[in-house]
């Protein structure tokens, strides 16, 4: 890697999910130089992680394939992973970035044999699944997983275990030696396309989750129900490994709350929406769920999706803020407790397991950005004062695959724009 | 093809060369594959290995290479020759981790290692290098079509990147629908006031921009040609016709707000019952000063229904909801509430849909004292002094109503799209067949065209549903199946002014990228850089139109002896055109009836009495073969007797490879695409049902050979389906033993 590749005609993509990707794909399409940085061992972000998209329960792998494929044949764009800005200065047209890139201790000659896998018994946390299961610590982080090459995880580092997964690898593709670097180049544009990470339910006292085993996160969720998660696509009780069949949605789990996230995090009614198909996929006629909301907001075309819903009878919709989750200690059972506000009735609903539609929360939360940068109240990039940065994707607002997709392709549009008026300026 | 030479290189890494006999795959690849050099490495894919290749190539004069290693989706980059031609044989992930271990499997597994060397090298026989097919003085102008705010915000887009730009608008100014907006909702932070529009600013920028040519007054008259060689006909209403050659095409014409006369029971063409736009009107005429009604009475009370007319399930008016209303009406009642805290301001809601951070801007509208009422308005009875709206109040669950002095109905954005090709098609179809009222009928659609496109297919955009000229995909929102045509703002999809302006910036982009790729002559998406494309043998054309009727993407014409005309900047690649053909004429210089059939051919048949079926499979390779390689690479085992090659599309599948595979002995035919119907997932459209349509055709076929109906086998795999897949193989496995092996063995 050489900074001298990059110049000031080159346009940094930050963040390697459907947003980062896109960003870059459609600016090295146009004939232009990107660099596009990830900080997880691969790209796809948390698109990645999805089973289903809503309206169309289609894969998102689907789309990842071809946006992979896209990348493989494209010079334009140089991707490193494991990778995150740490400063930049200057302005727009000509800015100097400075990257960290943690070790993988596995460099470019590993073939994804997985020789090394077999060769270790230490696990770690999947973070594929958020931390639902384990997986060995020399590890594919997805089948689909970009770039296909293993990641040694620091903890084996330094141990036996490490040495022998090193032993066990004939391409000679594992360097425990391998050391943090920093890396300082140029580029004429910023994309930040940072992404978003789920509000932190503990934070929602009264729902519960942390201390009710069988409240569980709509991320997490998501990878119960997959084919490919931790339960191999049960929907499996965390306190008893019951199968679980009425189960609640609670909405705005921390969103359009001021004590919380004051935003609507956009996606998570048709979230929702979508996992109450899940339960049907799952246990059919026998599945019960019950979304409990304030509004439902199935914009544009995705009103046809809530209609399907809506006559789907193993749905029921009950408009209310739940107020508290209670625990029936003998079942495992969480009890809501609210009011319907529709006819301002009481309740007392028992349900095996608990969905709260979390929030988003922009990912840079916390995260020192260049002072430049333009921060909304919920922390979402409106933009830079010089105007050489933008957001795109959930990076700059709570969006949806699609919208991102479009806000993405904007931001790259942009990039372009001070490439191009940078160029024309140096021409003169 | 004097100079071409032939070279096989076998990895053995991986465990390939501990599993197979690699000898005897070098011995294959020379004999059999007729390879003037073969080569094995123990890790073809490391720098060393690769500059084997590399040597090979300047030193030895290889010009075709065949690489018997991991899957084509594997070490893509290290692969990557440009000047030669490459083809895969896939012993990784398709033979070594699919082959259930031990030495009983030993010999399937070498067979089936040796029938993908024989394919990988009898198809890099008949593959070419692509050369592109660049265009002198390829045009990188960009039309828009369309002068309201996501036209201008486009046209500035794409000019601010260096682009030139011609914009072409209906009326006398530029602004559209914005133009009669007071003010518009807030974008930024802190979300509490309504802002001003702005539209006039822009208008300004576009008319004042050195890279821009308005054209007001004006409508595009006809569009022919293709991405980079656009020929536009502009016609001014003065009459004067200006022609242009552009790139690529912006469609950004706008909505028109769904007609209150349709809703009567909401008191729809009543005085003081306006729709969003005519508040606006209101709002504009007042000028900051106190909003009055046509009756010039100064209204003191308002009621704004939501949904008028929309998230409709009688399936009388709007189905969907235009997503902008809910914050619309909030901005309008603080018209009135900014000016005067004492005028009651009502928004009656079912769902109030304010996503992000709208949500601010809904809660300052509370904090200057706007009403939110969950209500289902039943009736709005416009009494000449005030409003009565009867409504459900859905919290108290009771009829009730409230008195207004107006009204505003929020209705729905009906998209300005064109021409629906469904009833284009219909109707042209009627009127070739004499139908004087189809004729009539065909000139006044005609006049209702935004592009006016010669096109075989139709004057105007396919429309996705409900009449928006939208992407069906969620990764790719601005695929159209119009190359080099994209739309824009509320045409695509029913949006507000923040959306709009991202959508029009992002639809520039992809005409950018339009231009580009037509002027290198390569493919646009999905099959993005892709140099080849599709040539039509025509002296063995038999004019049957199936390739043009069946391209998804409206690429062919006929010329005026009725041929396939082949307009390649339209075209994606995906040989749909290819699968169609009943004569076999089309074919693409690496991807051919020649470059499949010749595999399918090249695997070794054994002899009934062997009892080894060989099982077929053509699979996309868009989704259905990454699902055999994650089958792979999971270590799902299948059975040794599948032989799978990738297809471009399910629907680039001739059914000629399926009767050529059964004539010679083939035991059954797998054909693997992706999801079909009205949620399709087929990324070239319509390729997979095409595929489904045609193979339900063959049973004819199938009974004249002698043979079951079982022995082809079409299905929907998706690229998550590596457990189904395996199954699937292995289901159908014991199927074909149970139905036996097939009748043909031996007349191959």
């Amino acid at each position: 890697m050489s900074a001298s590749i990059a110049t000031s005609q080159t346009i940094l993509v930050v963040g390697g999910g459907i947003a980062g990707m896109t960003a870059a794909l459609e600016a090295a399409e146009c004939g232009r130089q990107v660099i596009l940085a990830e900080k997880q061992p691969m790209l796809g972000g948390r698109t990645a992680l999805l089973y289903r998209y809503f309206p169309k329960m289609c894969h998102p792998v689907c789309g990842l394939e071809i946006n992979l494929r896209r990348l493989r044949g494209n010079p334009n764009v140089r991707v490193m992973t494991m990778t995150e800005v740490t400063a930049v200065s200057g302005r727009r047209g000509d800015y100097t970035v400075t990257l960290k890139t943690r070790p993988r201790y596995v460099n470019e000659n590993c073939t994804a044999c997985g020789d090394c896998g077999n060769a270790v018994s230490t696990t770690i946390p999947n973070p594929a699944n958020y931390g639902l299961d384990k997986i060995k610590a020399a590890y594919l982080p997805h089948g689909m997983a970009y770039p296909q090459r293993y990641v040694i995880d620091p903890s084996i580092v330094g141990t036996a275990e490490g040495e022998q997964a090193k032993a066990a690898c004939k391409a000679g593709a594992i360097d425990l030696g391998m050391q943090e670097e920093t890396v300082t180049l140029k580029a004429g544009s910023i994309v930040w396309a940072t992404g978003w990470r789920p509000y932190d339910a503990a934070k929602i006292q009264p729902y519960g989750y942390g201390r009710i085993a069988n409240v569980v996160t709509s991320v997490e969720f998501e990878r119960m129900a997959d084919p490919h998660g931790p339960t191999g696509g049960k929907l499996l009780r965390p306190s008893d490994g019951q199968e679980a069949k009425n189960i609640a949605f609670i909405q705005c789990a921390g969103s359009r709350d001021e004590n919380h996230l004051r935003h609507c995090s956009r996606i998570c009614c048709m979230a929702s929406l979508k996992q109450t198909q899940y339960v049907r996929e799952a246990c059919g006629e026998d599945g019960r769920s019950t979304i409990y909301y304030i509004d439902i907001r199935a914009i544009d075309r995705f009103e046809d999706f809530y209609q399907s819903v809506q006559n789907d009878p193993t749905v029921r919709f009950i408009k209310s803020k739940v107020a508290r989750i209670a625990l029936d200690e003998q079942s495992g059972n969480p009890i809501l407790h609210g009011v319907d506000t529709e006819g301002a009735h009481r309740y007392a609903n028992a349900h095996d397991l608990v969905v709260l539609a979390v929030g988003m929360v922009p990912e840079v939360t916390g995260v020192a950005l260049p002072e430049d940068i333009l921060l909304d109240s919920s922390n979402f990039i409106e933009g830079s004062q010089s105007g050489g940065m933008f957001g795109a994707g959930s990076a700059a607002s709570p969006l949806d695959v699609n919208r991102s997709v479009q806000s993405a392709t904007a931001a790259s549009l942009r990039a372009i724009q001070v490439i191009h008026q940078t160029a024309s300026t140096e021409a003169v | 093809m004097a100079d071409s030479k032939f070279a096989a290189y076998i990895c053995t890494g991986c465990g390939i060369g501990d599993t197979l006999d690699v000898p005897m795959l070098e011995k294959i690849a020379q004999k059999e594959g007729k390879m003037a050099l073969v080569k094995s490495h123990p890790f073809l894919c490391s720098t060393d290995g690769v500059k084997l290749i590399e040597d090979d190539i300047a030193n030895e004069g290889v010009t075709h290479l065949c690489i018997a290693a991991c899957s084509r989706r594997a070490k893509v980059e290290a692969f990557r020759f440009p000047a030669a031609a490459v083809s895969r044989a896939n012993l990784r992930e398709g033979v070594i981790w699919v082959v259930a271990e031990g030495a009983e499997h030993d010999a399937v597994r070498q067979e089936m290692a040796e029938d993908y060397v024989r394919m990988g090298c009898a198809e890099i026989k008949k593959m070419k290098v692509p050369a592109g097919n660049v265009k002198e003085a390829s045009s990188k102008k960009i039309l828009v079509v369309g002068g309201g705010l996501s036209g201008m915000t486009a046209a500035l887009a794409a000019a601010e990147a260096g682009y030139a730009v011609t914009l072409v608008e209906k009326s006398g100014a530029l602004g559209g629908f914005a133009n009669n907006l007071w003010k518009r909702v807030p974008f930024a932070a802190p979300y509490a006031d309504a802002q001003p529009v702005g539209a006039a600013e822009l208008a300004a920028k576009v008319s004042g921009h050195a890279k821009i040519k308005v054209h007001l007054n004006a409508v595009v008259a006809e569009t022919s040609g293709a991405p980079g060689r656009f020929a536009v006909k502009i016609a001014q209403e003065s009459g004067g016709m200006t022609d242009d050659v552009c790139g690529a095409i912006i469609q950004a014409t706008g909505f028109t707000p769904y007609d209150p006369a349709r809703l009567p029971e909401l008191g729809g063409g009543q005085p003081n019952v306006v729709d969003q736009a005519g508040l606006e009107a209101l709002a504009k005429a007042a000028d900051g000063g106190p909003i009055k009604r046509a009756d010039g009475k100064e209204v003191k009370s308002v009621v704004f229904v939501q949904c008028a007319g929309q998230r409709d399930a009688s399936g009388q008016h709007l189905p969907y909801c235009s997503g902008h209303c809910c914050a619309t009406s909030i901005k309008q009642a603080t018209y009135f509430k900014d000016r005067d805290a004492g005028i009651n301001a009502v928004v009656m809601y079912q769902d109030l849909r304010v996503p992000g951070m709208g949500e601010d801007f809904y809660r300052s509208a509370q904090d200057k004292g706007v009403t939110f009422v969950k209500g289902r308005a039943a009736r709005v009875t416009d009494g000449g002094g005030a409003c009565k709206v009867d409504f459900k109040d859905l919290i108290l669950d009771e009829d009730t109503s409230i008195e207004a002095d107006l009204v505003v109905l929020a209705t729905g954005q009906v998209p300005n799209a064109g021409v629906n090709l469904d009833e284009w098609t219909a109707t042209v179809t009627a009127a070739e067949s004499g139908d004087e009222a189809a004729k009539t009928r065909k000139d006044e659609l005609l006049k209702t065209s935004v592009l006016s496109l010669n096109y075989r297919q139709g004057p105007d955009m396919p429309q996705f549903k409900y009449g928006f000229a939208d992407s069906h995909f969620i990764c790719f929102p601005y695929e159209t199946r119009r190359t080099g045509i994209y739309a824009a703002g509320p045409v695509r999809r029913p949006m507000d002014i923040l959306q709009a302006t991202e959508d029009a910036t992002g639809a520039a982009l992809k005409a950018i990228q339009a231009v580009e790729n037509a002027a290198r002559g390569r493919a646009a998406h999905p099959r993005v850089g892709d140099l080849s494309y599709p040539v039509a043998r025509l002296e063995g054309c038999t004019q049957c139109k199936r390739c043009t009727v069946e391209c998804p993407f409206g690429a062919i014409d006929e010329d005026e002896k009725r041929f396939p005309k082949f307009n390649e900047e339209r075209c994606r690649r995906c040989g749909t055109c290819m699968g169609a053909c009943p004569v076999r004429v089309i074919s693409f210089e690496n991807y051919s009836v020649d470059t499949v059939g010749s595999q399918i051919k090249a695997v070794n048949i054994p002899d009934e009495f062997e009892e080894k079926p060989r099982i077929l499979i053509l699979a996309c390779e868009n989704d259905a073969y990454p699902a055999l390689d994650m089958a792979g690479i999971q270590r799902l085992s299948y059975s040794a007797f599948v032989r799978a090659i990738p297809v471009r599309c399910l629907g680039s599948v001739n059914t000629i490879w399926i009767t050529d595979a059964l004539n010679s002995g083939y035991d059954g035919v797998m054909l693997m695409g992706c999801k079909k119907g009205d949620d399709y997932q087929c990324h070239f459209v319509k390729g997979s049902e095409m595929a489904f349509y045609r193979t339900s055709k063959i049973d004819d076929t199938l009974k004249q050979l002698g043979l079951e109906p079982e022995r082809v086998l079409s299905l929907e795999v998706a690229i998550t389906d590596n457990a189904r897949v395996a199954k699937l193989i292995n289901d159908y496995a014991e199927q074909i033993n149970e139905i036996g092996l097939s009748p043909m063995k031996g007349f191959g």
